[in-house]
């Protein structure tokens, strides 16, 4: 039960000098699944946080003039950091759940290597609208049921099929305060990208 | 009601990023950004100069972390650095955009198992 120890408190910790590709994964969940407890604990530098402005326009029914209403707000956008050899460096995005953050999903989602999607089993049914996503974006995912304490413990078979996952998508558990336990749901990820994919020519 | 502080930030940043609303490159969140020697001209903005200050020559960083260590909203960041790039004022490393292949996707797991 260790998170990553933070390099620097609150500096900036730069990547060394021999990091020069990057590449990232994405950190997918509904709304309180533990994803950014996920990207903190596994992160080697002190995970940051942007804030994204979004606009979105919606059919004011309140509206006198019938004009479209518009309303801006603002979606927290965690990531964490992993050098994984000298040259390369992963980048992990806890991605927002609710549909209204469409557009940032796409933009995470481009060029990514695939997506961890978190579950809690008391709430698997919010799970669907994520799942739907990414299987629209064509963007290869595994499953992990987070472990909450209080959380009855469902056998992985009976989340599988409440789920309605695939015969070959990965579903594992973790719990995301605990780093190793976490890294290990990243290579069982990773493990599926890599056995999906024909070695290159 | 007030509006949340981060949306009149970005506006600010479009506005002074001369009114775009795009970055002039397709800039990934998790490229990686170096600065070079170029000097930066008189009339770069405060946004611009900020993340001219935090880059290095050396050691990169990538789009999302100058975002969050800038404070901008990423697609403003991702605009302010397209523009510097443009006036090769910060460069990548390497390619930008890397893509998923068998070997970059062993390079992954290897890395993830001995961090275990
Ligand atoms: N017991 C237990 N609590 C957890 C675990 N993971 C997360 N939590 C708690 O659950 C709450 C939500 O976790 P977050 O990591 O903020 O979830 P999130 O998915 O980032 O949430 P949003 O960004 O709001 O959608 C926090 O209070 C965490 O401390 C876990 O594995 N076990
Ligand atoms: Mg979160």
């Amino acid at each position: 039960m260790d998170c990553a120890p933070s390099s620097e408190q609150g500096g900036v910790t730069y990547l060394s000098d021999t990091v020069t590709r990057s590449t990232k994964l994405l950190i997918a969940g509904h709304f309180s699944v533990g994803k950014t407890t996920f990207v903190d604990c596994v992160s080697e530098v002190e995970p940051l946080r942007t804030e994204e402005a979004m606009t979105q326009v919606s059919a004011g029914v309140d509206d006198v003039a019938g004009l479209p209403h518009k309303t801006h707000t603002t979606v927290a956008l965690d990531f964490g950091r992993l050098t994984l050899n000298e040259e390369l460096v992963l980048y992990l995005f806890g991605t927002p759940g609710q549909p209204r953050f469409l557009p940032l999903w796409h933009d995470l989602a481009k060029g990514a290597l695939g997506a961890l999607v978190l579950v809690d089993t008391r709430r698997l049914t919010e799970s669907d609208p994520i799942l739907a996503l990414l299987e629209e974006q064509g963007l290869p995912y595994a499953v992990a049921v987070n472990q909450f304490d209080r959380a009855h413990r469902h056998p992985l078979d009976a989340v599988r099929e409440a789920l309605d996952l695939a015969d070959d998508t990965p579903l594992t558990s973790c719990d995301a305060r605990d780093r190793t336990s976490s890294l290990h749901a990243l290579i069982t990820l990773v493990r599926f990208l890599f056995n999906r994919m024909e070695p290159t020519p | 009601m007030t509006r949340p502080r981060r949306v009149r930030d970005l506006v600010r940043a479009y506005v002074r990023t001369g009114g775009l609303t795009r970055p002039s490159r397709d800039l990934d969140l998790s490229a990686l950004v170096r600065s070079t020697t170029a000097a930066a001209p008189v009339e770069a903005s405060g946004e611009e100069r900020r993340v001219l200050a935090l880059c290095s020559r050396q050691r990169a960083l990538s789009v999302a972390e100058i975002a969050a260590h800038v404070d901008l909203p990423p697609s403003a960041a991702r605009i302010v650095i397209a523009r510097l790039m443009d006036h090769g004022l910060l460069t990548t490393p390497t390619h930008p955009h890397i893509t998923a292949s068998h070997d970059l996707l062993k390079e992954v797991l290897d890395g993830l198992r001995a961090l275990v």
